[in-house]
């Protein structure tokens, strides 16, 4: 089959949904809606998350969702809640407000790191998917945890690479690597951490099915030029990880003939 | 009579529905959702929802977001 035709036909399936887009971002931080709107139109995504929060009622707001592209699947995530009961409750709301199943469960232990409360997670998490959520939970890149997220019913687990904002890449690359060959069968989207490209290519190369960023691509200086840049760095990590790559050797392994050479 | 709204104490009138409020509000009822004493409120309901003293209403819409941005507005 050739690269065109690989690339094609390699998708992936969350539920009932197919994505050929294994990049998935943000709409948050960006300095103005065209410049989101470009970003997005250059990283190929077809699912971006959104916030939910109190509408402000001492002034007129236009509605944010506006300014997305309509082809554009929208995510909602419970970013800022600090509890399972904030989070279902956030989740609840914004289906009603979107009328979609879907949510990005995040549920935030720490002000300063960010990192989620992988306990209320859990306990969102199974909350949720008994009221028919289709839900994809962020958390540490623990693999007991990823088990216990599955089995409680998310059809996708979302391990981080490094904090949130943070830009630092894949922190524990062998957490990933163990996960995705325990979990052959599971989808995993790293989520949150990822700086620049080649984070992308190593979380692909590791055998993540997707890559969720926002910091990554809004704070680049061009930002629509560090979305391309995903892009291309996620199709290559793919094609590396289907590659099946050589291995790691401590020594030379010489690649021409070492005999017959002029002396 | 008082209740809550996005956290505010609010003073409105005694025989106030759901739907009264958000005109009240002048928001646009397709682009905000609405969770009364924690429990949503489906739009097709408003209309049918009379208000209470002591309600705590919360009424929400969506943003930008994805990472760090969740300081402003935080639902309580």
């Amino acid at each position: 089959m050739s690269t065109a035709a690989a690339a094609l036909t390699d998708h992936f399936e969350i539920a009932n949904r197919t994505f050929h887009s294994r990049l998935i971002i943000g709409t948050g931080k960006y300095r103005s809606f065209d410049e989101m709107k470009a970003a997005h139109r250059a990283s190929g995504a077809e699912m971006v998350t959104v916030a939910v929060r109190r509408v402000p009622l001492d002034r007129s707001s236009e509605s944010f969702l506006d300014h997305l592209d309509p082809s554009l699947q929208i995510l909602p995530n419970t970013a800022g809640c600090y509890s399972a009961e904030e989070a279902v409750r956030t989740a609840r709301l914004a289906r009603e407000a979107l009328n979609t199943e879907w949510i990005k469960l995040e549920v935030i232990g720490d002000q300063t790191t960010l990192f989620p409360d992988n306990e209320q997670t859990l306990e969102a998490a199974r909350v949720l998917v008994k009221e028919g959520f289709i839900v994809l939970p962020y958390f540490t890149d623990d693999l007991i945890m990823a088990k216990k997220l599955l089995d409680a019913g998310c059809p996708a687990v979302m391990p981080l690479a490094a904090p949130i904002g943070s830009g630092l890449g894949v922190q524990n690359p062998t957490n990933l690597r163990i996960m995705r060959e325990q979990l052959p069968d599971a989808r995993i989207i790293v989520d949150a951490g990822v700086g620049t490209a080649s984070d992308a290519a190593i979380a692909m190369e590791l055998g993540a099915d997707a890559v969720l960023m926002n910091t990554a691509i809004a704070e680049a200086s061009d930002a629509a030029r560090m979305a391309q840049a995903m892009k291309l760095a996620i199709e290559a990590g793919r094609l590396a990880y289907l590659s099946g790559r050589m291995p790691r050797r401590l020594y030379a392994s010489a690649s021409s003939p070492t005999s017959g050479v002029v002396r | 009579m008082r209740v809550q709204v996005n956290g505010e104490v609010r003073e409105v009138s005694d025989q106030l529905k759901l739907s009264e409020l958000v005109s009240e509000l002048s928001l646009t009822p397709e682009r905000v959702a609405i969770e009364l004493n924690k429990r949503v409120v489906r739009r097709n309901q408003w209309a049918a929802t009379m208000l209470a003293d002591g309600d705590r209403i919360e009424i929400v819409h969506f943003v930008g977001g994805g990472g760090r941005q969740w300081a402003e507005g935080r639902r309580q």
